[in-house]
C-alpha cells in the first residue's frame, strides 16, 4: 500500500485528484482508484498542486467530466491526457 | 472499535440532554444587543448572543426569526435564558415558548425603562440563573441523546475524498444507536439534487426535498445577474481545486454516507419524526447554517473543512476535521481531528470514522473545541427578505 500521487474516486472517472504537495512536469504519477482498489499510471504534463485534478484521457470541447462516477461539468477547451483540469478548461452545466 | 454506549451530559427538564451548560442572554432585536452584552459583562458564567435583526420583519421571515430565537433558547445546551427586547409583546412570545421546556427563563423589555434600569433588573436575574446552573453536574446519558448536525466549509477536493466521507462513516456507525442527525446546505447540493432526492426514505421525503431545492433554484435563476461563479464555488474552493458546483455538491453529499433521510425540515425547525437523518433547508454559509441547526435542537456539530474554515457557534460546539495535510499543519489551532493520513493511505476511512467518534465524544463530555477555545461565537440569523 504505497502512497498514491493521485486518487480517483470511481472507475468511470476521467479525472484524478493530486494528493501530494505538487506534481512535477513530466512526473509519472501513480493513481489509486478507491472504488476497486486498482492502480493506474498517468504522466503529469504540468505542475499541479494538491487537491487539483489531472485528466486521465484526452478530452475535447463539449465532453463531460466524470468524478464520483457523476457528471460534474463540461469541457470548454480541449484537454490532453495528463493535463491540469480546472476552471480554465471546464465549466458548470448549471448556470 | 467498540463504540461507547454513553456520554456525560446535562439532563434537562424536558428529558433531553445537553453537551454544554450555557446561561444565555438573548436579545430579541438588534437594538437590544447593547443591553444584553452589558448583562453578560456584569454576570460571569453567562453569554450574550448579539445579532443584526428582529425589527419590522413580517410573514415567513418573521416566523423564521421567532423560530430561531425560540429554538436557540430551547436547545438542551442552554440551562437558562434571559430574553431582552425593546417591546414587551415579542419578548413575551419568546419567553413563553422557551418556558415550555421547563427551564428557567425570564424576559425584560427596554421601552419605558431604558438600558440602565433594564440592565440592573436583568443582571439580578442573570446572577440567580448563573449560580443555579453552576450547580448542575454531568450525568451518564445514552448516545441517543446526541443530536448531531453536520455542515462542511471552505471545501476543497480533499473534503470529498476524505473528510466528508469520514463524517459519513461516523453517521453509518452511530445511526443504529438512535441518534438524531441533520445535514443541510440546499444550494450546495446543486448538481447532485436528483441523487440526493433519491435518498429520501419515503416518496413524501423525496418530493419535499425536490420542492425545497426547486424553490431555491428558481430564486437563484431570478436574482442572479450573471451566474454564481463568484460564490459557488468560492475563491477558496477554486484554490483548493474544486472547479464546478456539481463537483462541490457530490463532495458535500459524501457526509451522509449511505443513509436515507426521513424528513425535510424548514430552517430552524425541530425534528418530530424520531431518531434518524433529517435534511434541513439552510443556506450554505457556515454561520447561518449552524445557527439554524442549533435552533432545531442539535447539540453537537461536525464540520469538515478543506482549506480551513474557522467557524464556531455560541451554544453548539463545532468539531472541526480536515483531510488536507497543509491545513492540518498551517491551521493546527483550528483542527480538532486530523484525518489527512487517509490521502497517503496510512489510515482507512473506518479508522478515520473511529477517530472522529472519539474526538466527538470527548467534546460531548466537555472538552472545549478549537473554536470554543479561540472564542468563536458566530450567531447569525437567516433573513428571507427585506423588512417592512
Amino acid at each position: 500500500m504505497s502512497q498514491p500521487d493521485l486518487i480517483i474516486h470511481d472507475e468511470k472517472d476521467n479525472v484524478g485528484v493530486v494528493v501530494i504537495e505538487t506534481t512535477k512536469k513530466g512526473q509519472e504519477c501513480n493513481a489509486w482508484i478507491m472504488e476497486n482498489d486498482k492502480t493506474v499510471n498517468v504522466s503529469s504534463i504540468n505542475e499541479v498542486p494538491l487537491g487539483h485534478k489531472i485528466a486521465l484521457q484526452d478530452l475535447k470541447e463539449g465532453d463531460t467530466i466524470l468524478k464520483y462516477g457523476h457528471d460534474i461539468g463540461k469541457v470548454v477547451k480541449s484537454i490532453k491526457k495528463g493535463e491540469h483540469v480546472h476552471v480554465h478548461n471546464v465549466k458548470t452545466k448549471k448556470w | 472499535m467498540e463504540i461507547p454506549k454513553s456520554f456525560l451530559g446535562y439532563k434537562r427538564e424536558n428529558g433531553r440532554a445537553g453537551t454544554r451548560n450555557h446561561v444565555i442572554i438573548l436579545p430579541v432585536d438588534d437594538i437590544s444587543n447593547a443591553c444584553a452584552e452589558a448583562v453578560a459583562n456584569n454576570i460571569k458564567g453567562t453569554i450574550a448572543l448579539p445579532h443584526s435583526y428582529g425589527r419590522l420583519q413580517f410573514g415567513a421571515d418573521l416566523e423564521l426569526h421567532f423560530r430561531t430565537m425560540i429554538g436557540t433558547g430551547k436547545n438542551p445546551n442552554v440551562a437558562a435564558v434571559i430574553v431582552i427586547g425593546i417591546e414587551p409583546k415579542w419578548t413575551k412570545r419568546i419567553v413563553d415558548a422557551i418556558a415550555k421546556t421547563g427551564k428557567p427563563v425570564e424576559g425584560f423589555h427596554i421601552e419605558r425603562t431604558g438600558d440602565i434600569g433594564t440592565i440592573m433588573k436583568a443582571s439580578k436575574k442573570a446572577q440567580e440563573f448563573s449560580q443555579w446552573a453552576s450547580e448542575k453536574q454531568r450525568e451518564e446519558c445514552p448516545l441517543s441523546d446526541l443530536w448531531i448536525s453536520v455542515k462542511c466549509g471552505e471545501s476543497d477536493t480533499t473534503s470529498g475524498l476524505a473528510s466528508n466521507p469520514t463524517v459519513g462513516n461516523l453517521m453509518e456507525k452511530l445511526e443504529p444507536f438512535g441518534v438524531h442527525l441533520c445535514f443541510g446546505e440546499t444550494s450546495e447540493l446543486t448538481g447532485a439534487e436528483k441523487v440526493c432526492a433519491a435518498r429520501g426514505a419515503t416518496a413524501e421525503a423525496k418530493e419535499k426535498f425536490m420542492k425545497t431545492w426547486n424553490a431555491y433554484n428558481d430564486f437563484i435563476l431570478k436574482e442572479a445577474t450573471d451566474d454564481l461563479s463568484e460564490s459557488q464555488p468560492t475563491a477558496g474552493n477554486i484554490a483548493g481545486g474544486l472547479t464546478t458546483i456539481e463537483e462541490k455538491a457530490f463532495g458535500n453529499f459524501q457526509k451522509i454516507g449511505n443513509l436515507k433521510f426521513i424528513d425535510v425540515l424548514e430552517p430552524a425547525e425541530e425534528p418530530t419524526k424520531g431518531k434518524g437523518l433529517y435534511f434541513m433547508d439552510t443556506s450554505s454559509a457556515a454561520a447561518e447554517c449552524v445557527t439554524l441547526q442549533a435552533a432545531g435542537g442539535f447539540n453537537i456539530h461536525l464540520f469538515p473543512t478543506g482549506q480551513g474554515n474557522i467557524i464556531g457557534n455560541p451554544i453548539e460546539p463545532v468539531v472541526k476535521l480536515t483531510a488536507n495535510p497543509l491545513t492540518a499543519k498551517l491551521m493546527k489551532e483550528h483542527v480538532d481531528c486530523d484525518v489527512s493520513k487517509i490521502l497517503s493511505r496510512e489510515m482507512n476511512l473506518s479508522q478515520a470514522g473511529d477517530e472522529l467518534i472519539k474526538t466527538m465524544l470527548k467534546v460531548a463530555n466537555g472538552r472545549l473545541t478549537c473554536a470554543e477555545a479561540l472564542g468563536h461565537r458566530e450567531f447569525v440569523m437567516t433573513k428571507l427578505y427585506r423588512s417592512a
